[in-house]
């Protein structure tokens, strides 16, 4: 690869995460489930279908306004499950501790974990703890893998979209990115900006168990709504149009983005989903997201295209329009 | 949102669209030119091009710090990083202190971003008044702020610098390449390649410096000017009335932005840059040195500027050839026609084949406000 060291944007989600997993990772492991690239991997076992994932979590600060890294590290994991259809059962628990953490705020994000599986009906089965030396690790860093089960009716592809579909977003954007960074930088933002953080699993199942017709499903986690729908975009022979003033996004987090010169559409959500559903049942759908509180503010914010063919368009509010693309780099804030 | 939807709404941008059309009607192609980044990435974020008439043609200016900081800078930054790397037990650590967007300018071998991910100590702050609390932070450490931006930077940096001999730190640096615009448009119209009919000015420079220093501009060279904001109303608004001017044959200089802006500027702001800075010859990337365009800290206040405190010999360091390369990726950029406005990126034989945003290659490509990286990211409107 041409960069001969990894930078921090190697880790955004973006770009260069992608050239990280197609140029090295893909090819190395190369297998059929893994080049599907889902959130979880799909594995068929005699009559069962199993979904299967794994997620680390570095979030600094370890805590902020609405979770902690423990909740975090459960819902995380969760939603990576729930959004190819599984109900999620197991998770595991793998803690890296750097000697001198406080076992107070281990024990909060112990007891976070707790409640974030018990509120879902997970069990925590099997573990690990690591402790490494003062300035080897920042804090705690956490990893979780969970095991969920597919129905073997549910079937979720983009192979699966068609001109006409619409795309749903649960609810505002950029919440939890906007939440760590301010809290990160201090920025004293009152009241301060909660994280969206939740796991999606009771709503996603009531949607899939009401019928509607849905095509994909994927959380706008790192890289947020943008590279989401720029990921589904590119494996389809056709384009994707957003309009800018159906996004929901909430005032605290669109100010703090103009304040900065940062995009919502490319901050990190961790408590939304994005489902791709038929014309006909979208409306519908929005209803039943609707329901549940972490989809209370579902809307319908695009629909599938012919062209351009396999990019994302956003109609902007004052009228333009324009491309979206695939976060590069990482955003960093703007200097005049 | 207040004092954002306000600037936002679709029926009035249609309303002025339609007015624009009417004006340029059976007048030949207008070229403008915004002199900002931060105007290029608002015409293309909210899309704008597709609102303007089509014989009009937009063109970016020279108005994105990051992009006209010069290759010599971003090695002789590399080169104070790097001794920060190497043990030189004589000498106290550098901590390199930077805006976010200074990361990933390339140098003619190198950049922070890679350097930092090589262990050099940089750190990224949002406000000077960051850079300080690190000073004071850390008084075993050197700690060198990079001064890039122009005349609405520079005041912060300004203060900054008063700040610190208040607080009497001694161990806090600013290396300047701050940069101002009056003298870069004085430069471009003298170029005979560019046409140019009006220029868009800066919204947030002019709320430092006023609307008189580009007076000049509509009286030697008969150029309208209005200074807008970077609302996409504002800029609708601001190319409207430019070509009020240039239908009308007229040249002056007048503010869209005055919410803001005004003729006097900000006397505080100016002062502050008066007592602390002055006017220097000064490298701007692709266009080359132009006379009186930089800031540099007065003699009073030598002490905190990083090129005196650290010369090169007493230091240490060496900007070598590996650092310094002659033969870097910048061959075949056509950055300087581009902050000129004589090409397009597409005109440029390295745009999106080896130089993209991840690999940037030549500056206008590495700031989220450069025209190549506004071209690569929200391309032509579709």
């Amino acid at each position: 690869m041409k960069n001969t060291k990894i930078t921090l944007a190697h880790g955004s989600g973006g770009k260069l995460t992608h050239e990280l997993v197609k140029g090295l990772f893909l090819p190395s492991f190369t297998n059929t489930v893994l080049s599907q690239l889902g959130d979880s991997a799909l594995l068929q076992l005699k009559d069962m279908n199993l979904a299967f994932t794994t997620d680390s979590y570095v979030v600094k600060p370890l805590f902020f306004p609405g979770g902690d890294i423990g909740r975090l590290a459960v819902c995380g994991t969760i939603n990576d499950l729930a959004v190819v259809g599984a109900r999620p059962l197991f998770l595991s628990a793998g803690f890296i501790i750097e000697e001198g953490l406080e076992m107070s705020l281990l024990e909060k994000v112990v007891c976070s974990m707790k409640e974030a599986a018990v509120f879902t009906g997970v069990d925590i089965v099997t573990g690990d703890t690591k402790v490494v030396e003062r300035g080897s690790a920042d804090g705690l860093y956490v990893n979780t893998c969970g095991i969920g089960i597919v129905d073997n009716t549910i079937h979720f592809s983009t192979a699966l979209i068609e001109v006409g579909d619409k795309i749903i977003v649960s609810g505002t954007i950029g919440d939890h990115g906007m939440a760590v960074l301010s809290e990160r930088e201090s920025l004293g933002f009152s009241p301060p900006i909660q994280s969206d953080c939740a796991p999606l699993s009771g709503m996603i199942g009531n949607l899939i168990a009401s019928g509607v017709n849905i095509k994909f499903m994927r959380d706008p986690t790192r890289g947020g709504l943008a590279t989401t729908l720029t990921e589904i975009a590119s494996t389809l022979q056709y384009g994707i149009v957003i309009e800018e003033r159906n996004i929901p996004v909430k005032n605290g987090v669109r100010a703090l983005c103009e304040i900065l010169g940062y995009d919502p559409l490319y901050i990190a959500n961790e408590g939304k989903v994005v489902v791709v559903v038929s014309e006909k049942d979208a409306v519908n759908a929005r209803g039943i997201l609707r329901q549940d509180e972490v989809g209370k503010d579902a809307e319908i914010i695009g629909e599938i295209v012919d062209e351009p063919s396999g990019r994302v368009c956003l109609k902007t509010a004052i009228g333009g329009m324009r491309i979206v693309d695939m976060l590069v780099g990482d955003q960093l804030p703007r200097i005049c | 949102m207040k004092y954002i939807d306000e600037f936002r709404k679709g029926t009035i941008a249609a309303g002025i669209s339609k007015k624009m059309a009417a004006l340029v009607e059976g007048h030949d192609r207008i070229t403008i030119m915004e002199v900002c980044g931060s105007h290029t990435m608002s015409v293309y974020r909210y899309g704008l091009k597709n609102l303007l008439p089509p014989k009009l043609r937009l063109l970016s200016g020279p108005g994105c710090p990051v992009c006209v900081t010069s290759p010599d800078y971003i090695d002789t930054v590399i080169a104070m990083a790097q001794l920060t790397n190497s043990s030189s037990p004589a000498k106290k650590d550098i901590i390199i202190v930077t805006f976010g967007d200074m990361m990933k300018v390339p140098g003619s071998s190198s950049s922070l971003e890679i350097e930092r991910a090589k262990g050099a100590s940089v750190a990224v702050v949002y406000s000077t008044l960051d850079a300080l609390r690190l000073a004071e932070k850390h008084p075993e450490k050197q700690i060198v702020f990079l001064g890039v931006g122009f005349e609405t930077t520079a005041p912060t940096i300004a203060a900054s610098v008063i700040e610190a001999e208040r607080r009497g730190l001694k161990n806090y640096f600013v290396l300047t390449a701050h940069k101002i615009m009056p003298p870069v448009m004085r430069a471009l119209l003298t170029d005979k390649e560019l046409n140019l009919h009006g220029f868009l000015c800066p919204a947030h420079v002019s709320t430092i410096i006023g609307s008189r220093p580009y007076k000049f501009i509509a009286q030697d060279f008969h150029i309208p000017c209005v200074i807008a904001g970077f609302e996409p109303l504002d800029i609708l608004q601001g190319i409207y009335m430019l070509l009020e001017q240039i239908v009308g044959k007229n040249a002056c200089v007048k503010i869209q932005y005055s919410r803001v802006a005004k003729e006097e500027g900000n006397p505080t702001a100016l002062a502050l840059l008066e007592k602390v800075f002055e006017p220097c010859d000064v490298e701007w990337r692709g266009l080359g040195l132009i006379r009186k365009s930089g800031l540099k800290l007065r003699k009073e206040y030598e002490r905190f500027d990083a090129l005196t405190a650290f010369r090169i010999f007493d230091f240490g360091f060496r900007i070598n050839p590996e650092i310094r390369n002659p033969k870097s990726a910048f061959h075949g950029c056509i950055c300087g026609d581009i902050l000129r406005g004589v090409r397009m990126p597409p005109e440029c034989r390295l745009f999106k084949t080896v130089c993209n945003p991840e690999h940037p290659a030549g500056a206008c490509m590495v700031s989220s406000e450069g025209t190549c990286a506004a071209w690569y990211k929200y391309g032509e409107a579709p």
